[in-house]
């Protein structure tokens, strides 16, 4: 193929900017509740993210990225032209990154996810032609959309109200805390590992029967619960703290829980976004690297998952780490028994999106998990106008995302033959 | 950028509406001292008294303001609108009272009976534990936020509000008393002045009834 070393240089710098962008802006938002729950320093939130969202990229972010990088077009109606699917996907992944920037500057609150589905959609329809796209597969991921938010809220819902009967409405709140949030623990290392282990690792090629799966899971929920009830013994207890808020002592329990919940989230947010900026570098590769064929079975090469795992690493570091303290000094409204069911809830809902491949909005989630909790009467003030904003930039987004791809799409075309 | 999950949070209404409080309390504990220097007939102490009490009020009316520019309409909360607006009504009330109080007896330079002095005191100081009260209720608030509204925290309050209204009969025994002691010398004192005092009289009174309301207003937030 002519220009090949051009392509995987041009894809790995694309893919290598959305990354950096997902970690400088996006990590910020799933972070950012840890910190404004006062459960994690900044510098903690940080080193979590660093670790998990990578861990999560490499781990269980396969599945998304197959996804994007080819379940939403039919690859045997382009075998004939492989070099339009090469010139589509870079075309998306600056369509995608121009947008983001443009957004950002505008103050709008757009997704990665919906950037980037929109432009590899729009390239696909407009510049090739409607029958490539899947457009039943494209339906599921767009209703993944609308169920996702809907989902995390309900499960934060249910989440917060077992935490306010069990512990927060009780007459010995801090008795019941000790008590209950180990069981908390387990849950959220149950969870993530299982969907993980049955859905996520199937580019490690480990072979495991359900049970097995089954029983690692309750192992590393085990595990996970063990460390925390030991966090939880080291506590120090101040009863003169709960002189002026009388929960002060439980809260610390829970920001323990925070904590924990913390890494599921990065983890989760590493699986699921990572995708956005990889999946297209992944398709270019696959194509130049197999002489020009669109090679459906080729396998995902872990590096690719590495190069955006690095790239969100350094967004965060460089830039993400100022977004993190703004968002966190903004929402103390958030405490940590707050923040735990909204962020579990959120992080549960996109580590199962994860394993089936759906890309999905983390930041969306995570506001749909928070209404969750504000319906339970869980907080006291909430900015609806928000919801409506995000619904507006949602609809925005994808026509946009659209539109630019099929300029650059055009313009790269000209370019190149 | 304006992040979307920082943006989702607005301004909890909790901690405001209780530093208006404890403004409004400070107004009212100031009527004291004030008693005190008018008993004593010390109107400088008692001009400078309510110099303090003017500059409190215009303090707490300052942090009303500002709470209700954030409230707006479109506010999701753990608690309604109304009734929060209502609390902060109450509130701002026990502070105009107590304003009031004192920028009458200091304009007319009122003269206590001596028989009636010590009830009136009395009376008084029951008025600022009514309010008192009202503020330890007021500051359950987060408390309640905290529990969701329901559970032992709900209990916990309403006992709470049960001794309000227990301090506040005491103010209306008292007040009976005040006044049937007025009653028995207002013969032989300027008609105008017992006017005037029997004036007082009840707006101290009021003083525990809107105690008593800012607790009752609260007490709505716990039913739903």
């Amino acid at each position: 193929m002519e220009y090949a070393t051009i392509f995987i240089i041009l894809a790995c710098l694309f893919g290598f900017f959305m990354a950096w962008g997902v970690g400088a802006n996006d990590v910020a938002n799933a972070m950012g509740t840890s910190v404004g729950s006062g459960a994690l320093t900044i510098k903690q939130a940080i080193i979590i993210a660093t670790i998990f969202e990578f861990a999560g990229a490499y781990l269980a972010g396969g599945q998304v990225t197959q996804t994007i990088r080819k379940g939403m077009l039919d690859a045997s109606a382009l075998s004939g032209s492989p070099e339009l699917m090469v010139y589509g996907m870079l075309a998306a992944l600056l369509a995608a990154g121009v947008w983001l920037m443009v957004a950002s500057r505008m103050g709008w609150p757009v997704s990665t996810t919906h950037s980037i589905v929109g432009a590899i959609v729009g390239f696909a329809a407009f510049g090739i032609g409607m029958e490539v796209v899947k457009w039943d597969k494209v339906g599921s991921i767009v209703m993944s959309w609308v169920v996702s938010p809907v989902l995390a809220g309900t499960i934060a819902y249910l989440l917060f109200v077992s935490v306010q009967r069990l512990i927060l409405q009780t007459k010995k709140p801090l008795e019941k805390a000790k008590q209950y949030v180990p069981f908390y623990m387990f849950l959220v290392g149950f969870i993530v590992s299982l969907v993980t282990l049955t859905k996520g690792l199937k580019h490690l090629k480990l072979e495991l029967s359900l049970e097995t799966n089954y029983l690692i899971a309750v192992g590393i929920g085990i595990i996970i619960m063990l460390i925390g009830m030991i966090a939880i013994k080291r506590l120090k207890f101040d009863p003169d703290a709960d002189e002026d808020f009388h929960f002060t002592n439980v809260e610390k329990i829970f920001g323990v829980l925070m904590m924990i919940t913390a890494c599921a989230m990065a983890f989760a947010h590493g699986s699921n976004d990572v995708a956005n900026a990889i999946g297209p570098v992944a398709a270019v590769l696959s194509i130049v690297n197999s002489g020009g064929e669109i090679a459906q079975k080729a396998p995902l090469s872990p590096w690719i998952l590495m190069l955006g795992g690095a790239g969100i690493v350094v967004g965060l570091v460089t830039y993400g780490h100022k977004v993190i303290a703004t968002v966190g000094t903004g929402i103390t409204q958030l405490t940590p028994s707050r923040g735990f069911a909204a962020t579990l809830a959120a992080a549960t809902t996109v580590v199962v999106a994860s394993g089936f491949g759906l890309p999905i909005s983390t930041t969306h989630t995570l506001v749909g998990a928070v209404l969750g909790v504000g319906i339970a009467r869980g907080i006291a003030a909430l900015n609806l106008r928000m919801v409506q904003t995000i619904f507006i930039s949602w609809i925005v987004t994808l026509p946009a995302g659209a539109i630019l791809a099929i300029i650059f799409f055009v313009i790269l075309k000209g370019v190149f033959s | 950028m304006p992040n979307p999950i920082y943006s989702l949070f607005g301004k909890s209404p909790v901690k405001p509406l209780q530093k208006h409080m404890a403004k409004a309390q400070a107004c009212v504990a100031q009527l004291e001292p004030f008693f005190d220097a008018v008993i004593s007939k010390d109107w400088d102490k008692a001009n400078s008294i309510y110099n303090e009490i003017d500059q409190l009020e215009s303090k707490a009316d300052a942090i009303k303001t500002k709470l209700r520019l954030n409230l707006p309409k479109g506010l999701f909360s753990s608690m309604s609108r109304r009734d929060l607006l209502g609390v902060l009504n109450m509130q701002d009330n026990i502070a105009d009272k107590a304003k009031d109080i004192a920028g009458l007896i200091l304009g007319r330079q009122m003269d206590l009976p001596e028989s009636i002095a010590l009830s009136m005191k009395e009376f008084v100081v029951r008025g600022i534990d009514a309010s008192s009260q009202a503020e330890k209720v007021v500051n359950e608030l987060d408390e309640l936020v905290e529990t969701g509204f329901r559970g032992a925290q709900v209990k916990l309050v309403n006992n709470m509000i049960e001794t309000l209204g227990k301090i506040e009969s005491d103010t209306d025994a008292i007040q009976i008393e005040v006044r049937a002691k007025l009653f028995a010398v207002e013969k032989d004192l300027p008609p105008v002045d017992v006017m005037f005092l029997y004036r007082i009289i009840e707006w101290i009174g009021d003083l525990g009834d809107i105690a008593q309301s800012v607790g009752s207003r609260l007490q709505l937030m716990l039913a739903k």
